[in-house]
């Protein structure tokens, strides 16, 4: 059998190695948690092409569906859940923490290479015959885990319903107060409205404009004012709301550039309307829906 | 010696177990009834001894219908204790021995709660000092019916018991309760020979009942039968108020009348007789101990007698009488084979004239308004004729007066003590003439003379409930040495290896007839000093002979008490707290400082930070890397 | 290809990850990385199984992730909850159990 200069195998771990290495160091110095989930993503995924070049396909699909799609996925909701933008000071508050950890990690590093290292001797038997040994790697595992390892397999089995049991108690809140009725939802929002005069209806949604119709485009009112709760909060106080001026601009200028033509035509023109092509599309609807904000408590 | 053959009981003896059962079931309902019972718990406290007292006398007439081989009774009641080798049961012996315990305690038992009756009627408590009775009643039957060491020794802390309740039974008088906790301690002294006498017998023998101790008896060196045999003594000295521990019998007069005739005086004291008499076989194997015991009877007999000489309180002059005659059990019973029997009898008969006494004291003290010094007493014969009668007997009883109850059995054991050896003999003697002259002094005290109580003081002749069994007992004072005598030395030698062979009624021996007239000197000498025409003071005369001041201090028993035990005690616990605090407090809390200190500075370790735990974690786990590629380098 | 590269591999991320743990404070972080540690682990396993020509070291790593999978569930349930009471996400605050 000719061994060649470089396989596939090779090429993949040598170009693979610096997205690794770069990836954890990702891990564990990015700020914000997301960027270190997404690191962890990248290194995950070259890990599963790790499997793949040692003769591991089923791991390789398992470890790209479970963890890369399932568990840092879970990661990704809890981050939102707990604060996506939770970024924390880099300055160390345990005195002499961060020095004598890198010490340890180093001392521990060598101590694995001497350890694990010292049990790799000769040439790989590689899994061929393993693997073939049932027509398959898959089939090979199948074979050992409903056989040898049966007893594990449906330990596993219990161990994951319980885990999922655990998580379902724990994330379990209880309910202090009496969920509220359709009905008094209404009468709660009418009479706010006949107190303080708050709208009782849903607040107007963003504006939809020639060329942005997205959340950061705020509606325009029927005398050319802007609705202010047609956009987030949120992104109000952020100050990234689009400015309304330049949304109708392109509207404006042509209206004003078909205007001409429209004192011509006095049948269809309006002395007192001003130009606002943009009109609310659909305006305040009193269309009642159970509020958002008042379901959540 | 041959150990006895046990039968097995049947028929009324499978039924000994009520003897015990009756006064105990009753003492337990009294004291959880109640005031319930108040109106009529005093009439079922004395139907409990009488029962008692049929029951042991159809046993006893059974037992003299038996051979004398099949005499000794077992009733095994059940497995107590089983541990390992050890199998106790709790089981009864009824033997000829026993059956004249149980007769002398039933009797005498049920003779003074009817008298109690009438002594007590006006105490509130009436209920609870006849459950008290009843109590000690079934203890001491217990003790005496017991068949091994193990069910002796709960009977025998059971009337420590009830006499510690009894003599404390007016415990507002803080002079009764002292005297009751007094007695208590007293006898832990004693118990802890006791107690520690039954381990070794279980080391010795495997086995506490009678028969297996003295089967193995025979078989034991003659220093282990020393060692056990001085246990048991220490324990008889406790109870029997012996010296060295005798100084509670005379604060135990305390408690009401009947109980210093029923508990120190006829029975309870006397168990430490019975227990030398019933160990027979171990002092058999051991001529030390038994000389041992007999010279603290000989030593007690003394002691008592001196102070009964000096003292004006009648039931203190009665108790060092007490000691005094136990003295003389003691005397013989230590003697060996040729003296068990005597000091039975002497026993016996010293349970009737000294009960008697004792109650007719009560009864003097009913008439005089609780008044116990005799130089406030005088002329009472004429106040009290049936007391005087009944008491007088017991007088001539207890001097020996020819052919009363005391003239046979004192005059055996002072026989018995000049063969043993001619010291206990002389000084047996001169007991006697002793108690003579004291016994003579309270009687001229009490009865004769100018009168002298106080002026509010009008004596008067008790009722008939108290004077009933007054009479009943000087019978038995009278009698019980003329009707035993020639028959209960036959009877009581198989069961507890006597040899003290027969003695007629009229057979005079020599030292019979040294006996009387020591007596006869004693009581002239009392009629000289104390008699017509001399004056007796009201007051306690000041005295500086050493002999009265002795006697009137206890022999100066609780001074050498509190020499020679307490305040070296005292001492020592102060020495061993001073130990204590110093050295072993010192050493331990200096260690438990020390490592409170590594402690406090250790855990700052513990921030709360995983991430110091952690690091903290990997370190370790990086050192035992180390060690063990450096264990595999090496 | 020499499986001594994998095996320095996974010592790598390994460390890394350990490192990781001992230096940051978000917990999410922290999380992440003991997964890392995990998977580095199975790195070691698969690499062994090659090694001997054995699919026991696959069947160990699989279970390795079947476990990681349930200890995620409840450990991110477990953040959820004390973030939701003590609004913090930091390993540091969480630091009541100490003397």
């Amino acid at each position: 059998m000719i061994v060649p200069l470089v396989t596939g195998a090779s090429f993949a771990f040598w170009m693979l190695m610096p997205v690794m290495i770069l990836g954890a160091l990702g891990t564990i110095l990015a700020r914000k948690p997301v960027h270190s989930a997404l690191s962890l993503a990248a290194v995950m995924v070259s890990l599963a092409v790790q499997y793949a070049a040692q003769q591991a396909p089923f791991l390789f699909a398992v470890q790209i569906i479970v963890y890369t799609g399932a568990i840092l996925m879970l990661f990704l909701f809890v981050m939102m859940i707990v604060g996506v933008d939770t970024s924390e000071s880099l300055v160390e508050t345990i005195k002499g923490q961060r020095v004598l950890a890198i010490l340890a990690a180093l001392g521990f590093f060598i101590l694995l290479i001497f350890a694990v290292g010292n049990a790799l001797v000769g040439r790989p038997t590689g899994l061929a015959q393993a693997n073939n040994a049932n027509g398959g790697n898959v089939q090979g595992l199948a074979a050992l885990i409903f056989g040898r390892y049966v007893v594990a397999f449906e330990a596993t089995s219990a161990l994951l319903i319980t885990a999922a049991l655990g998580a379902m108690v724990l994330a379990h809140r209880e309910r202090t107060r009496k969920k509220k009725t359709q009905a008094e939802l209404v009468t709660e929002r009418l009479r706010k409205y006949a107190e303080t005069g708050a709208h009782p209806g849903a607040l107007p949604p963003p504006g939809v404009y020639a060329r942005h119709n997205a959340v950061d485009t705020p509606a325009l009112l029927a005398n050319g004012e802007i609705a202010e709760v047609s956009v987030s909060s949120t992104l109000r106080q952020r100050g990234s709301v689009q400015n309304p001026a330049d949304l109708i601009a392109p509207t404006k200028q042509t209206v004003q550039a078909i205007a001409p033509d429209r004192a011509e035509n006095p049948a269809t023109a309006v002395a007192s309307y001003v130009p606002h092509p943009a009109t609310p599309a659909r305006g305040i609807q009193p269309e009642l829906e159970p509020g958002e904000s008042e379901e959540e408590n | 010696m041959t150990p006895l053959e046990v039968t097995q009981a049947t028929g009324l003896f499978s039924l000994s177990w009520l003897l015990i059962a009756i006064p105990g079931v009753i003492a337990a309902l009294l004291l959880v009834a109640g005031k319930v019972s108040n109106p009529w718990g005093h009439i079922l406290a004395t139907l409990a001894p009488i029962a008692s007292f049929v029951l042991a006398l159809l046993l006893f007439l059974q037992l003299l219908g038996r051979g004398v081989g099949d005499r000794s009774v077992n009733l095994k009641l059940y497995d107590w204790i089983a541990v390992g080798n050890w199998h106790i049961e709790a089981g009864l012996q009824i033997d000829q021995l026993s059956i004249i315990f149980a007769l002398l305690i039933t009797s005498v038992g049920s003779l003074i709660h009817i008298y109690s009756i009438g002594y007590m009627a006006h105490d509130p408590n009436r209920r609870r000092f006849f459950a008290y009775l009843n109590l000690f009643i079934a203890a001491m039957l217990l003790l005496v019916l017991a068949n091994n060491y193990f069910a002796l020794f709960v009977g025998w802390e059971g009337v420590g018991l009830a006499s510690y309740l009894l003599i404390g039974f007016w415990q507002d008088r803080p002079t009764a309760a002292t005297a009751a906790k007094k007695a208590f301690v007293v006898n832990r002294v004693g118990d802890l020979g006791m107690s520690v006498g039954i381990a070794f017998m279980l080391y010795l023998f495997g086995s506490v009942q009678f028969s297996d101790v003295n089967a193995g008896a025979a078989n034991m060196t003659f220093t282990q039968a020393t060692i056990l045999g001085l246990l048991l003594l220490l324990g008889a000295c406790g109870k029997s108020a012996q010296v060295p521990l005798q100084s509670w019998l005379l604060d135990a007069m305390e408690g009401p009348t009947p109980v210093s005739a029923l508990i120190h005086a006829a029975t309870m004291v006397t168990a430490g007789v019975y227990l030398i008499v019933r160990s027979h076989a171990i002092f058999a194997q051991t001529e030390t101990a038994a000389l041992v015991v007999s010279i603290i009877g000989t030593v007690t007999l003394l002691a008592g007698a001196w102070i009964g000489c000096s003292k004006d309180d009648i039931k203190k002059v009665l108790a060092g009488s007490t000691m005094s005659q136990i003295g003389y059990m003691m005397l013989a019973a230590g003697i060996g084979p040729a003296g068990y029997a005597f000091a039975i009898f002497h026993l016996v008969n010293h349970g009737f004239f000294k009960a008697n006494m004792f109650l007719g004291a009560g009864s003097v003290m009913h008439a005089t308004d609780d008044d116990v010094n005799m130089r406030h007493y005088g002329a009472l014969r004429k106040a009290l004729p049936i007391t005087f009668v009944t008491f007088g007997m017991g007088y001539l009883a207890i001097i020996g007066f020819p052919f009363l109850s005391g003239y046979f059995s004192k005059d055996h054991i002072v026989e018995a003590a000049f063969d043993r050896s001619w010291i206990l003999g002389v000084l047996a003697l001169i007991g006697a003439g002793v108690t003579a002259f004291y016994m003579t002094r309270l009687m001229i005290m009490t009865w004769f003379g100018r009168d002298r109580y106080a002026d509010g003081v009008h004596p008067h002749e008790s009722p008939l409930i108290m004077t009933v069994p007054l009479i009943l007992l000087a019978i038995g004072s009278v009698f019980a040495g003329l009707l035993l005598n020639d028959w209960i030395g036959g009877w009581l030698d198989p069961a507890v290896g006597g040899q003290s062979g027969h003695s007629g009624i009229f057979d005079f021996s020599l030292i019979g007839g040294i006996t009387l007239p020591v007596v006869a000197i004693g009581v002239v000498i009392a009629i000289l000093i104390f008699g017509r025409g001399r004056q007796i003071p009201v007051e306690q005369p000041a005295s500086r002979s050493p002999f009265t001041l002795a006697g009137r201090n206890d022999l100066y028993g609780d001074a050498i008490n509190e020499a020679v035990f307490m305040r070296p005690g005292i001492g020592l616990v102060e020495g061993v707290t001073k130990t204590d605090t110093g050295g072993v407090d010192g050493a331990i809390l200096g260690v438990s400082g020390i490592i409170a200190g590594v402690g406090a500075r250790l855990r700052r370790w513990q921030s709360g930070f995983v991430r110091s735990y952690a690091l903290t974690m990997i370190a370790g786990a990086f050192l035992v890397g180390i060690v063990v590629v450096l264990g595999r380098l090496a | 290809m020499d499986p001594q590269a994998y095996i320095v591999m996974s010592a790598i991320l390994f460390s890394i990850a350990l490192l990781g743990v001992m230096i940051r404070r978000n917990v999410l972080i922290v999380f992440m990385c003991i997964e890392l540690m995990l998977n580095a682990s199975n790195l070691a396993l698969v690499t062994f199984s090659r090694m001997h020509g054995s699919l026991d070291g696959q069947i160990a790593a699989f279970f390795v992730m079947v476990v990681a999978a349930a200890e995620v569930v409840v450990g991110l349930a477990i953040i959820v909850t004390i973030y939701r009471t003590r609004r913090s996400a930091s390993v540091d605050d969480a630091n009541l159990l100490k003397f």
